[in-house]
């Protein structure tokens, strides 16, 4: 892609407050993670996740980030084969106990996929989705949660006079707002994107970035991206990754413009990936 | 790839057929034919059967004539049918002697009626014995409800034995007499129909759960004399109400005998009949084309709402449509179900190995086995192993007379729904594995189960797949009639599965089916030349009903595919 490394001021970054609370809100130790036949796809991952910030995963294709990614909520758990070893932990319970609650797990840890997958269903059902399986079916109830998810998706002045029609019906972007407003709807504390923007025009990925940035007040955010300047514009923190192992992990700011680690260097100036 | 040819952008005049056959140009010219042909396949049949069936209900024209064939002479009157060629040679060895040049003559297939006084309804003349042909107006067509169509004159009316009228004061007057006194016997004979069927069948079948009532008392020795006691007053209430209907149904049957009348037959000869046995009376060649119109949509709406008679060879099919549409409403009701429930097991929950796979296999090669198979597993497994057990266990007062223990409407739609089962599972797990995975994770990762992303989810987006598998199913179980005639099928049912009898829908009765219908009726009635137009018009509207189940089922479906369609479609 880019042979320059990215000039972090010119992207335009908003910069955020420090970060004062000490708890991380996943702490990984020492993951590993195998695919069916012993293939293993992630080496002794240790990292901390800082809350309310947005903490971005980067590197090249099958460098073992979506992986990541995919332990935090035990979406891995629906791959046939697929074992995990040692422990991710939030707000110091570890999700791969034998006694948590997969469902419950999942509706504290929101994620977001790389295609906007939105029911076929009206917009507003989309929304309440999650609120119904969780039995709240009270119309007051439900009202005010979809708008309240569509404000914050930044969808509601789009959407408000026809929260009825088909969500098939929205752009494709519009339509990963609307996955987004779904996933918030349940008011998670972690939202996990998965290359949110990567099937979308430019226009829909800033609005999206833009969400994200406001979004990162309320809850913690990790992302998935392949797009480097994306992870340099929106992230906090971000987590370099090759070949499964975490090579680096720091401030946004530092990673980008003064790695520690030569590989990083080299994919950051294109060198390779 | 230098040479000045294949430089050039344009297209070459074409040197020779190769070329012609390298363009694929021919492919689609067979791919088309192909189409066409089937095209015009489906519709010919069709056409045949439209016309063949359902031309049988126009008014034909009554020819009187004399045939003289050699020294002999005889008057017949009839309507034309069928007409042939036949070569000279097969005449002259069935000994008839000819009198035209030949080689071939034409014959004629003659409705004549009167099985009663002339042995046969149909009859083959020769068109060169016909003279004097003429088609006078005052010729009757009667249907009857026994011996077929009567052709003749109407000469008198009689009531008790008393002239009430007589052609010779008028022919008019006569022939308006005679369709007041059939109006009233049609009157006589649908109150006679009520009270027999409905009333009395009413009271017959209280009558049959009493005694239900008293053997099953008996069976378990609770007959105490306070039991007896209300059995039979019960009885003796239903013996009276019973005497009742009785008695008014011999005054009937007494005021329908009284009319007769008289008529002349081709021959001269002047026979007294019952117009208690008439269905309707017309004179085909004094109507007009509009009066035809009528007589033919009366005739029409007869086929399609009325009960047959004369062993099957006259009047409606209704008990068969509607055998066969309950037959299949059931088999729909009960094949869905199982089979969704079987697919979404296979395809959701079952861990996808060699057994699944297996599994999956046998399913489809079900699909395949010849449905008299599935016929004999039902008589076998359903009639007799299950429903003996069910007639133990819940009917033993009607014992050793089989409730479910018999072939009947349940037990048929079960086999059927066996037959067509491996379809709706195929069909829905086809359904099932196209829905996006991206759409699963979308409503797990939001907190759902498995299962309630099936329910809300994966279920709603299938739906389009399992209509898909019913209209499959309904269209090979709508015209299946093999495995029926050992499980349930018969060739006159004596009421309809459906009526006001409590528990008013019976599941043990026997039924009729148009598939059924046309095979009894084309190929086992006494009157073969006579059932062949019901043959045509039974067997187009079998067909029509087919499409029309199709064409519901494949609407829902269409609806549901817009409400569901999928992502990237």
């Amino acid at each position: 892609m880019q042979t320059h490394a990215i000039d972090i001021e010119a992207l335009g970054r908003k910069p955020s407050a420090p970060n004062t609370g000490a708890d991380p809100a996943i702490k990984v130790d020492d993951l590993n993670l195998f695919y069916a036949g012993s293939k293993q796809a992630l080496f002794d991952i240790k990292l901390d996740i800082p809350k309310q910030r947005v903490t971005a995963f980067i590197g090249p294709s099958g460098c073992g980030k979506s992986s990541l990614l995919r332990c935090f909520n035990r979406m891995n758990d629906l791959v046939d084969g697929c074992r995990v070893g040692g422990k991710v932990l939030l707000e110091g319970d570890n999700i791969y106990d034998s006694r948590v609650d997969v469902s419950s797990l999942r509706r504290r840890v929101g994620m977001v996929f790389q295609k906007p997958n939105p029911f076929p269903k009206s917009i507003y059902e989309n929304v309440a989705y999650g609120l119904r399986i969780q039995g709240i079916n009270k119309k007051r109830v439900l009202d005010e949660v979809v708008e309240k998810s569509l404000q914050a998706s930044a969808l509601w002045d789009e959407v408000k006079d026809r929260l009825d029609d088909s969500a098939l019906g929205l752009s494709g972007g519009q339509q990963q707002r609307l996955v987004i407003a779904r996933t918030i709807a349940v008011e998670p504390e972690v939202v996990l994107l998965d290359e949110p923007a990567s099937a979308l025009d430019p226009i829909s990925t800033l609005k999206i970035e833009e969400l994200i940035y406001e979004l990162k007040s309320r809850y913690t955010i990790v992302i998935v991206t392949h797009n480097m300047q994306q992870a340099a514009r929106v992230s906090d923190m971000t987590a370099f990754m090759y070949m499964g192992k975490l090579i680096e992990f720091d401030d946004t700011d530092k990673l980008f413009t003064n790695p520690a680690e030569k590989q990083t260097e080299d994919y950051i100036t294109g060198r390779y990936g | 790839m230098t040479s000045e040819k294949s430089k050039s952008l344009y297209l070459q005049q074409r040197s020779s057929l190769l070329d012609w056959g390298r363009s694929g140009e021919p492919m689609i010219w067979i791919n088309a034919a192909a189409v066409s042909l089937s095209v015009i396949a489906v519709l010919g049949l069709l056409l045949l059967l439209a016309i063949r069936g359902f031309g049988h209900f126009w008014p034909a024209d009554v020819l009187r004539s004399e045939v003289i064939s050699g020294e002999e002479s005889r008057s017949i009157l009839g309507e034309r049918v069928e007409q042939q060629q036949v070569s000279g040679d097969q005449l002259r060895s069935a000994g008839i002697s000819l009198v035209g040049p030949g080689p071939f003559y034409s014959r004629t297939l003659f409705k004549q009626g009167n099985r009663d006084f002339l042995g046969a309804d149909f009859v083959w003349l020769l068109e060169e014995q016909l003279h004097e042909q003429s088609f006078p107006d005052d010729v009757m067509v009667i249907e009857r409800l026994e011996w077929g169509n009567f052709y003749g004159e109407l000469q008198q009316v009689l009531h008790d034995g008393v002239v009430l009228a007589d052609s010779a004061e008028g022919k008019a007057e006569v022939w308006e007499i005679f369709q007041q006194r059939i109006n009233l016997a049609l009157e006589l004979r649908e109150q006679i129909h009520q009270l027999e069927r409905v009333d009395i069948g009413h009271i017959n079948y209280d009558m049959e759960r009493l005694r239900l009532r008293e053997r099953g008392y008996q069976l378990r020795d609770e007959l105490s004399t306070a039991a007896q006691a209300e059995l039979a007053a019960q009885r003796a209430e239903l013996d009276i109400e019973y005497k009742a209907l009785q008695g008014q149904l011999a005054a009937l049957y007494t005021e329908l005998n009284r009319d007769s009348y008289v008529a002349l037959l081709a021959d001269g000869r002047a026979v007294t009949l019952p117009v208690a046995k008439i269905v309707r009376a017309f004179q085909p060649n004094a109507m007009g084309q509009p009066q035809k119109v009528g007589h033919y949509f009366s005739k029409l709406w007869e086929f399609l709402s009325t009960e047959p008679r004369e062993a099957n060879t006259e009047g409606g099919i209704f008990p068969a449509m509607f055998g066969t549409v309950m037959m299949v409403l059931l088999m729909s009701v009960m094949v869905t179900p199982f089979g969704v429930l079987a697919a979404v097991y296979l395809r959701e929950y079952a861990h996808q190995g060699l057994m699944t796979r297996t599994v999956r296999v046998a399913v489809n090669n079900l699909a395949g086995v010849p449905s008299i198979v599935y016929g004999v597993f039902g008589l076998g497994f359903f009639v007799y192993f299950f429903g003996g057990e069910l007639d133990a266990l819940f009917f033993p007062e009607a014992l050793p007379r089989p409730t479910f223990g018999t072939p009947g409407l349940m037990w048929a739609s079960l086999t059927l729904a066996l037959l067509t089962l491996p379809v709706v599972i195929v069909a829905t797990e086809e359904g099932l594995s196209r829905i996006p995975r991206a759409l699963r994770e979308g409503s797990l990762a939001l907190g759902a189960t498995r299962a309630e992303t099936l329910w809300r989810v994966v279920l709603p987006m299938a739906s389009p797949a399992m209509m898909t598998g019913l209209i499959l199913a309904v269209a090979r179980a709508a015209g299946e009639v093999a495995p029926l005639m050992l499980v349930g099928v018969v060739k006159l049912a004596p009421s309809l599965p459906v009526d006001g009898n409590y528990p008013y829908l019976h599941l043990d009765q026997k039924f009729m089916h148009l598939g059924f219908h046309i095979y009894d009726v084309g190929f086992q009635s006494p009157n073969v030349e006579a059932a062949r137009p019901l043959v045509y018009a039974t067997a187009l509207l079998l067909v029509l009903i087919i499409a029309l189940l199709n064409f519901a089922a494949v609407a829902l479906r269409n609806r549901l595919r817009e409400r569901y369609k999928s992502l990237d479609a």
